[in-house]
């Protein structure tokens, strides 16, 4: 509690220094926290990392042009030099009519985001639940490597100030948990990962983890590339939330702005089936871009993003907003305090289905269930929405998973591809992939499948 | 003047191995950067940052203890000392006596990028703008970005290192947006080394104009095609499929762990007896050397590949120790925040006899894979998938039409033994390399390359 009022207060006193520097506006960004990553490997700690980051950025206004500048001292001089910095930065910029200070700041009501078990949880105990999640992937008969199992936590405070008159802080934790396992070996290796993530600890369950990572693995064992064809296509959790992820970063207004997004001039067209329901909501207690306001000091919100298949509202911070004569979604993120807010996604949601997974497998027939994706962002061409990427899953024949398969490519386009959703699985998860991105299953009319 | 006292390093170390362990080691470092882009006709964005930062590591037996700050005050550094302390226990390392560190660059900063003033940077970025923007009127969009960084670190261990690294870096990108009805297209281009800003100052309009040429020509692509067929690979950035589907495998913490398809390996022939590739960390001026590695080995030259025979893994100290043999100066990290892994730093073929023209002229049909938007590999199979960005068709030994969604699908060990042919081109490209969360600067490189037969993930039959 008092880490976070010394850091409001050191946003406070960035944003004085930068007006003394000659700023017309500012805002200053702070953030503190504790890390720790834990890695275990055969049965023992592999590397334990314990580490505390404290810093502060400053975005300083001049007639219309804006700089940045951070620093990881937050002493009086400290301080004064960063905004100072910030000052002078901008001065190289070109004026932006619409760069400015959100007109209206505040904060959103939301419950605490930092779990209250966290504390209580002593490094040995973690230690023990990654061992766990190893054990727990070791223990299935396919297994012949775990290659990774990672723990890692973060618990911190961050704080926003500006020349407005704002200034808020809050606290917040998160625990992940991830694990790599092989199954078979030589040529015939496939991988497998499973992961969990939460508030604290206590949301983990190491062996669902480890489980996971092993059943991926050893349901590709022996896969094969197979014939090409074209086919309906069921996309995993995991898979869906990558391609959920990148769609959500072309809803960005500055990439539409900026003629970088196929959803350019598409606001209120049907882009998508009804079945397809998405929202950004920075307001979920347990979604892990939560917080009470946005990175320029905007109150969260829910907002729907695609309803009925129509493509509802782009995400917009103040200064996209304003260009557009809107108002804005309180979509400014922050990755941390070495980077000045930009228009971006914060928890995506994708509304869980009533078909449970293997109802979607049935509805198929045949056709192909995609286990994994690769280089997803270098395969989609951002403006047009091509995209090809490389793939590995499992067949569907008569409605059933038969033989897995590997080295194929699934090639369409993003919106022949929100135009093809059949049906959402009900399986809905938090995936750390594209963002923080709430998925589920998707089943998808028919895509093209490329193997030999 | 140095960072920290090398006597203060001592004490650090020494209360780090207070409970035990067969290594300690203290790394330091200041970072000052600056950076800009131009997007929509308008410079945006300029940005400087200042970090100071120190980090412990305690390696006992297969285990690593490790602890960051913020800051590089004595309280600072002995408070890390003891968390790491805590956490370790076993071993009984010996502290062996510190030298003095000399700083210094290994590699030739002619301008001090901070010494240039923060308009001339934004001029470059604008004299890319016009040059993008009057190569064709289907250009239309234009993003450019300008970022230097001068990183100074210290590193000291109980084995007697005590080093340091004077480290300035600079590298200009360019993207072209070209639209012509309906149909949208892009091309980017990038320049970057380990050098002061006569690198971007020598004619900076040349990035801009590759990266139109890159956008407009590929706005006359027609669908690629599908199918197994002789991929020729274009030089510099083409080094991308030997960083991805070759390199990371030759990293040691995979081979160790069984996670490489190179494992084992070393000595045996994996491509044909003219292929030779190399990572050098001590290649003058390239954008992923440097003097010492991030733990204090010197950076050099290491034979990956000879003649065909697997040669070397890529190790950082502790891999090295585990083999029973010495660091290979790939002992990277992202920034003091972060824990060292064996990491490349300019990967790249070694130039052959052949020219480009040879290679496409030998083929009947074919793709030319100029560059990659990017890929994806499984180290422990070899598997890779890569976007190719730019491509052409080869049809009768000549460079025909330009296609648009190719992918190369295939295996490392498999794309080795398909090399049957490599010009003499040699350039290296500047990229980024994400492993373990940690991006470093990492160079990819090789002249043309043929292989024989790869998979095409195209759009057509």
């Amino acid at each position: 509690m008092n880490a976070r009022a010394d850091l409001e207060a050191a946003a406070r006193r960035a944003v004085e220094a930068a007006l003394a520097a000659g700023a017309s506006d500012a805002e200053a960004y702070g953030e503190e926290s504790t890390e720790r990553e834990i890695r275990v490997y055969d049965g023992a700690v592999e590397s334990l990392t314990d580490a505390t980051s404290r810093g502060v950025g400053v975005r300083a206004f001049l007639d219309g042009r804006w700089g940045y500048a951070y620093g990881t001292d937050l002493g009086e001089d400290g301080l004064r030099e960063v905004a100072a910095a910030a000052h002078a930065a901008a001065a190289v910029a070109d004026p932006d009519p619409d760069a400015g200070l959100p007109d209206e700041c505040g904060a959103a009501e939301i419950g605490s985001l930092r779990s209250p078990e966290l504390d209580g949880w002593g490094t040995d105990r973690k230690v023990g639940l990654a061992l766990a999640a190893e054990r727990a992937a070791r223990g299935h008969p396919e297994i012949s490597q775990v290659e990774q199992v990672v723990y890692a936590d973060t618990d911190g405070a961050l704080a926003l100030a500006n020349s407005r008159g704002f200034a808020g802080s809050f606290e917040s934790s998160a625990a992940w948990s991830y694990v790599s396992a092989f199954a078979g070996e030589g040529d015939d290796l496939m991988t497998g990962l499973g992961l969990g993530m939460g508030r604290g600890p206590e949301d983990l369950h190491p062996e669902a983890i480890g489980a996971e990572a092993a059943a991926r693995a050893s349901a590709l064992m022996g896969a094969r590339q197979p014939t090409s064809r074209r086919c309906p296509v069921v996309l995993d959790t995991l898979v869906a939330a990558s391609f959920v992820g990148f769609i959500g970063g072309m809803l960005s207004a500055d990439a539409v702005q900026r003629g970088r997004s196929l959803f350019a001039g598409r606001e209120g067209d049907e882009i998508a089936t009804a079945e397809l329901r998405l929202a950004d909501d920075a307001t979920l207690p347990d979604g892990l871009a939560s917080g009470p306001f946005d990175g320029e000091g905007s109150p969260r919100r829910r907002l729907k993003l695609i309803e009925d298949g129509r493509l509802l509202t782009f995400l917009f911070d103040s200064r996209t907003a304003r260009k557009a004569g809107r108002e804005t979604t309180a979509s400014a993120e922050r990755a941390s305090y070495r980077s000045p807010p930009a228009v971006g996604t914060s928890n995506l949601v994708v509304e869980a289905g009533a078909a449970p997974l293997d109802e979607l497998v049935r509805r198929a027939g045949d056709g192909l269930y995609v286990t994994d994706v690769a280089g997803l962002h270098s395969g989609v061409n951002p403006v047009s929405g091509t995209f090809s990427v490389g793939a590995t899953g499992i067949l569907i024949a008569g409605g059933e998973l038969a033989e897995p398969v590997r080295e194929i490519t699934i090639a369409s386009d993003l919106v022949s591809m929100l135009r093809s959703v059949e049906a959402v699985g009900s399986e809905a998860r938090w995936v750390p992939f594209g963002g923080s991105v709430r998925a589920a299953p998707l089943l998808l009319g028919e895509m093209a499948v490329s193997g030999s | 003047m140095s960072l920290i006292d090398r006597e203060l390093a001592g004490r650090a170390i020494e209360r780090a191995l207070r409970r035990g362990g067969d290594l300690a080691e203290v790394y330091v470092e200041e970072r000052h950067g600056f950076g800009l882009t131009l997007d929509d006709r308008r410079v945006e964005r300029p940005q400087s940052g200042s970090e100071r930062g120190a980090s412990i590591r305690v390696v006992t037996g297969e285990s690593s203890f490790f602890g960051h700050v913020d800051g590089l005050g004595e309280d600072d550094l002995m408070r890390v000392a003891d968390s790491v302390a805590q956490a370790a226990a076993g071993g009984d390392a010996r502290v062996a006596a510190l030298g003095s560190v000399a700083r210094g660059s290994q590699h030739p900063v002619a301008t001090p990028p901070g010494d240039v003033e923060a308009a001339r940077k934004a001029d470059v970025l604008r004299l890319c703008n016009e040059t993008a923007r009057a190569a064709g009127d289907e250009v239309a969009q234009v993003s450019a970005g300008y970022a230097e960084t001068r990183q100074v670190i210290e590193v000291f261990n109980s084995d007697g290192v005590a080093a340091a690294d004077d480290r300035t870096r600079v590298r200009l990108s360019v993207q072209v947006v070209a639209r012509r009805d309906g149909v949208v297209e892009t091309g980017s281009e990038t320049r970057g080394g380990h050098a002061g800003f006569e690198l971007i100052a020598e004619r900076p309009e040349e990035v801009a104009e590759s990266a139109a040429r890159k956008a407009l020509t590929m706005l006359d692509a027609r669908g690629a095609p599908t199918g197994r067929m002789p991929v020729v690979v274009g030089n510099a950035f083409g080094g991308v499929l030997l960083h991805e589907a070759v390199g990371h495998g030759l990293e040691a913490d995979a081979v160790q762990k069984r996670a490489s398809v190179y494992a084992g390996r070393v000595g045996e022939q994996v491509a044909p007896d003219f292929v030779t590739a190399y990572d050098d960390g001590s290649r003058t001026g390239a954008w992923g050397s440097d003097g010492i590695d991030d733990e204090g080995t010197a950076t050099q030259r290491t034979t990956i590949v000879e003649g065909g025979r697997l040669t070397s893994y890529l190790y950082d100290l502790i891999r090295a120790r585990r083999d029973g043999t010495a660091s290979t100066g790939n002992g990277r990290r992202e920034s003091f925040r972060h824990i060292p892994w064996p990491r490349m730093t300019n990967t790249f073929f070694a130039p052959g006899d052949a020219t480009p023209e040879d290679l496409i002229g030998g083929v009947e049909r074919g793709l030319y894979a100029v560059s990659f938007g990017g890929g994806q590999v499984e180290p422990a199979t070899g598997d890779f998938v890569f976007g190719v960005s730019e491509g052409y068709l080869i049809e009768g030994g000549k460079v025909t039409a330009p296609v648009r969604g190719a992918t190369l699908i295939g295996n490392g060990l498999e794309a080795l033994r398909a090399v049957d042919g490599i010009a003499g081109d040699l350039d290296i490209a500047s990229g980024y390399c994400g492993k373990a969360g940690q991006r470093v600067p990492a160079g990819v490189g090789q002249p043309h390359v043929r292989l024989a037969a790869l998979t095409v993930g195209g759009t057509e039959a």
